[in-house]
C-alpha cells in the first residue's frame, strides 16, 4: 500500500489541529488541538516503521503516547489555575504583561 | 489488495471529519466526543499497520484516560456548551486557516516529493515485529534507559499537577 496516503492523512490532521490551536479561545480546546497534533506524528512514526521494517517506530509511538499524557495532565492544570484566577478558561484574558 | 485500501479510505475519511469537528464543534463536549472518534480511528490505522500493541496502548491511554481527563477539565472550567458561533473562537480565525491551508501544501509537495511512488510492504515480518513480544523486546533492550526517563518524566508530571491544582 502507498506510504504517501498515511503521511497525507497524518498532514492533514497535523493541519487541522494548527488551526485548532491558532483560533480556539477556551483552553481546554487548545489542549484537545495539540493531541490531533501528537496523533498526527504517532500515524507517521507508526507508518514509517512498517515501512523500513524496524521495530523502533513503535517503541517511540509509545514514549510519544506516554508523553501526551503527561502534557494532558499539567496543562489541564494549569487551565484550572487559569480559571480560578480569572473565572473564565479563556485564553485571550491573559494579558496582565502587556504594556 | 483492495479491501486494505477501502478500509483505509473509510477510516481516513471518518478521522479527518471528525477532526474538523473537533476544532469548528460549537459545543466543547461534541468536541470531546469528536476527539474520541479521531482516536480510535489512528488505533484503527495502527491495526491496519500491523502494529497491534501500539493500537491497544492507544485505546487504554488516549480513549481511556486522556478524554476522561479532558471531560474532567470540560466540568470544571464550567465550559460553555450550546453558545453561538465565534464565542469560543478567538477573531484571528481567517489568518489560522491561512496559515493552516500553507503549511499542508508545503507539506503534501514535500511528501510527494520526497515519498512519491514508495510502497508499504506487508511481509510476515512485518507481522511478526507489531507482536507485544517484539514491542517489549526492544522497548527493555534497546531503549531501557529513555523507558525509565519517562518514568520519572510522568511522577514530575503527576507532582506538578498536584501542586497547581491544589487549592492552599
Amino acid at each position: 500500500m502507498d506510504l504517501n496516503a498515511f503521511l497525507i492523512l497524518a498532514a492533514v490532521l497535523f493541519c487541522i489541529g494548527i488551526y485548532g490551536v491558532l483560533a480556539r479561545r477556551n483552553g481546554v480546546l487548545v489542549l484537545m488541538s495539540v493531541e490531533l497534533m501528537l496523533n498526527a506524528v504517532n500515524i507517521n512514526l507508526i507508518a514509517f516503521s512498517a515501512y523500513v521494517q524496524d521495530v523502533s517506530g513503535q517503541v517511540f509511538a509509545l514514549f510519544v503516547i506516554t508523553i501526551a499524557a503527561a502534557e494532558v495532565g499539567v496543562g489541564l492544570a494549569i487551565v484550572m489555575l487559569i480559571y480560578r484566577n480569572l473565572r473564565s478558561p479563556d485564553l485571550d484574558k491573559i494579558d496582565q504583561l502587556k504594556g | 489488495m483492495w479491501e486494505r485500501d477501502i478500509a483505509f479510505w473509510v477510516i481516513a475519511l471518518a478521522m479527518m471529519a471528525a477532526a474538523l469537528g473537533v476544532v469548528r464543534s460549537r459545543n466543547v463536549v461534541h468536541a470531546a466526543l469528536f476527539l474520541v472518534v479521531v482516536l480510535a480511528g489512528a488505533a484503527a490505522i495502527y491495526i491496519l499497520l500491523v502494529a497491534e500493541f501500539v493500537a491497544w496502548v492507544q485505546v487504554l491511554i488516549y480513549i481511556g484516560a486522556v478524554v476522561i481527563l479532558f471531560l474532567f477539565g470540560i466540568m470544571l472550567t464550567r465550559a460553555p456548551m450550546g453558545t453561538e458561533e465565534g464565542k469560543l473562537d478567538n477573531d484571528q480565525r481567517w489568518a489560522a486557516g491561512v496559515v493552516a491551508l500553507f503549511v499542508l501544501g508545503v507539506l503534501i509537495a514535500l511528501l510527494v516529493d520526497a515519498f512519491g511512488g514508495t510502497d508499504i510492504k506487508f511481509t510476515n515480518a512485518l507481522v511478526e515485529q507489531g507482536r507485544t513480544r517484539t514491542v517489549s523486546n526492544s522497548l527493555f533492550r534497546d531503549f531501557l534507559v529513555p523507558f525509565e526517563v519517562v518514568s520519572m518524566l510522568l511522577l514530575a508530571a503527576l507532582v506538578g499537577a498536584v501542586v497547581l491544582a491544589r487549592r492552599d
